[in-house]
């Protein structure tokens, strides 16, 4: 039998090979996303109620604290809650953007191992790996947008370009998400990695990234934790655009390559593991 | 219209190492259109390792496969578009619900809404599920998952559908259920590939058959011709008591064909077991219990390997 023959049969009348190897990533995305669809009521509540609590409870409760015993009663130039705002946006970009890979990247390949079913199909490992991503990314885009209104219904921006702070935030938890997927993929212990991102990874970030005071006020030794910390180079960002902050153009390229290069990185390593763990 | 039915698949020397593991041993085997064709062996014999390097989702270590006339290292996605498979472990998407399991693994093959919304109200017939269409997938039973998994894997029409032991872990009631709608799939002429340990399973579906041991084929013929092959007609079962049974074996042995003796009986192997039974009786052996079958695949098994299919 020919090869124009065996195209013509069957299954490939109605299945087009060519649309899926464009579109695969989309579909992959778009059924993540029916899914995440059925905890929309808790998606959405979590959405607001989580920066509300931090803006309130560390916003203003430290806020007033700090004002009161700093001398002119900012930080940074600014006050408290405006010097904290860019910063929380950028911390829930990247844990919200953490957890949207890393627990349906583990539920794939090993709780209910639908991604091994997605690739029974003529999704490749790649697509697979690209549509989880996207979502992640997708859903992520909906909580930095909330918590960026919550932000400005403080009153915690103070300029017209302050929107960018959403990009830069999407940018740096698209890259870090990128390469946790790829290292998600490539462990082969769940709970430990789970474990360890948590204490040793997220932690850190949370603390060493100059969230909650300038990273410069640290000692010089702990200082590098926040220069490899995506969280560091998004807050920096995100400071310079909601209010200001002074970056020199040495300073902001850095950031943007840092976080660049991660981006790439990770979405080249995440492929390459995806394919490597559904071949196995 | 009488030329022969084209070969689908085709593997020579086909291995795979799980490092230092041979777990495929160099087989050989080809699979028309339109056959139903078992791989039949005891857990571990490499079943589901042939089916994912056919399913083009496992690359092989050595030799080669052409699947539709393509390497599966090479072409694994266009391969994938003509196969429908369901695997060993059941891998549904437990959040969403019958129509929506289906609906999304259509749209991973590409397919337009319109035709999956179709094809889905077909498919639940089939699989009868169309009361649990609403359903989300965590609370069907395990008979239900598998027919899912079939009507699934039927979403875009393949060219060949292979099963990893479709009904393994389920009761004799959805089994049957289940062989059924294989049988049906079989008589519109859809290609099956088949893996199973019940030899029933392979009885009742497969026009062909391999038996895989240790990676490796062991024989190669249809059902009936592998029973014609390597055992007999009939089989006389006895028991003499735990204790007895390999003292008086020596003289049945003299009485039949062939015998095998097993821990708590002993198989005598001829083509009339009544006859086999009175000639016994009349040289004074007087079994605790006996009875008469005809031989089936196990013995095939037990005659090849020495063992039993099912531990
Ligand atoms: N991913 C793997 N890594 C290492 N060994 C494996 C892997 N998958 C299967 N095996 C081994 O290969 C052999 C054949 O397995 P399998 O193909 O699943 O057999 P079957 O389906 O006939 O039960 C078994 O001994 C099994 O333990
Ligand atoms: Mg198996």
């Amino acid at each position: 039998m020919t090869n124009k023959e065996l195209e013509r049969q069957g299954s490939l009348k109605i299945v087009d090979t060519a649309k899926i190897m464009k579109y695969g990533a989309l579909f992959v995305a778009s059924a993540r996303l029916r899914t995440l669809s059925k905890w929309m009521i808790s998606v959405i509540a979590a959405s607001f109620a989580n920066p509300l609590f931090y803006l309130l409870s560390i916003g203003v409760g430290i806020g007033s604290f700090v004002n009161a015993h700093s001398t002119n009663h900012t930080i940074d130039g600014v006050p408290y809650l405006t010097f904290l705002a860019p910063a929380l946006l950028a911390m829930v970009a990247i844990q919200d953007g953490l957890s949207e890979v890393t627990l349906p990247t583990l539920q794939g390949f090993l709780w209910e191992k639908n991604f091994f079913a997605m690739n029974a199909t003529p999704i490749t490992g790649k697509q697979i790996a690209l549509g989880t991503f996207l979502a992640a990314v997708t859903r992520t885009f909906f909580s930095v947008l909330v918590y960026f209104i919550v932000i400005v219904a403080f009153g915690a921006v103070d300029s017209g370009r302050s929107w960018i702070a959403i990009i830069t935030a999407m940018f740096a938890s698209s890259a870090f998400a990128a390469l946790m997927m790829g290292i998600t993929a490539w462990a082969k212990n769940s709970d430990l990695l789970l474990t360890f991102v948590g204490r040793f990874i997220v932690m850190p970030l949370f603390l060493f990234s100059g969230t909650f005071y300038p990273l410069s006020s640290m000692p010089i030794f702990l200082q590098w934790l926040g220069w490899i910390s995506p969280l560091w180079h998004s807050i920096e960002l995100g400071r310079y655009f909601t209010y200001g902050h002074h970056l020199s153009g040495t300073a902001l390229a850095l950031h943007f390559g840092y976080l660049l290069a991660m981006l790439v990185f990770g979405l080249l390593f995440s492929f390459n593991e995806f394919e490597k763990r559904l071949s196995k | 219209m009488n030329s022969p039915a084209p070969i689908l698949i085709r593997a020579t020397g086909l291995t795979k190492k799980y490092e230092d593991f041979v777990a495929v041993n160099g087989i050989d085997f080809s699979v028309a259109k339109g056959d139903s064709f078992g791989f039949l062996g005891p857990n571990g014999a490499g079943k589901s390792t042939t089916m994912r390097i056919i399913a083009a989702t496992l690359n092989r270590s050595s030799g080669s496969i052409e699947i539709l006339g393509k390497d599966p290292e090479l072409h694994g996605p266009q391969i994938r578009a003509h196969l429908g498979v369901v695997p060993q472990q059941d891998n549904l998407d437990q959040a969403l619900t019958v129509t929506e399991n289906l609906y999304v693994y259509g749209r991973y093959f590409g397919l337009p809404k319109k035709f999956i919304r179709a094809k889905i109200e077909e498919l639940l017939e089939f699989a009868a599920l169309e009361e649990k269409r609403d359903v989300k997938v965590e609370a069907l039973s395990g008979g239900m998952k598998r027919r899912l998994t079939i009507a699934r894997a039927l979403i875009s029409e393949p060219e060949i559908l292979m099963l990893d032991e479709p009904t393994t872990g389920l009761d004799p009631q959805a089994r049957h259920i289940l062989w059924d709608r294989l049988f049906r799939l079989k008589e519109q002429g859809v290609t099956l590939l088949i893996t199973t340990h019940y030899m029933d399973e392979a009885e009742q579906l497969c026009d062909r058959l391999i038996v895989m041991d240790k990676g490796s084929i062991m024989a190669e013929d249809s059902p009936s011709g592998l029973i014609k092959t390597y055992s007999t007609k009939e089989v006389l079962e006895v028991r003499f008591g735990s204790d007895k049974n390999a003292l008086v074996a020596g003289e049945l042995e003299a009485l039949c064909e062939r015998i095998e003796v097993l821990p708590d009986r002993i198989l005598m192997y001829g083509e009339d077991g009544e006859h086999l039974l009175h000639t016994m009786k009349e040289s004074g052996l007087q079994p605790l219990t006996s009875l008469v079958r005809r031989s089936s695949l196990e013995d095939v098994f037990l005659r090849l390997t020495g063992r039993s299919l099912i531990e």
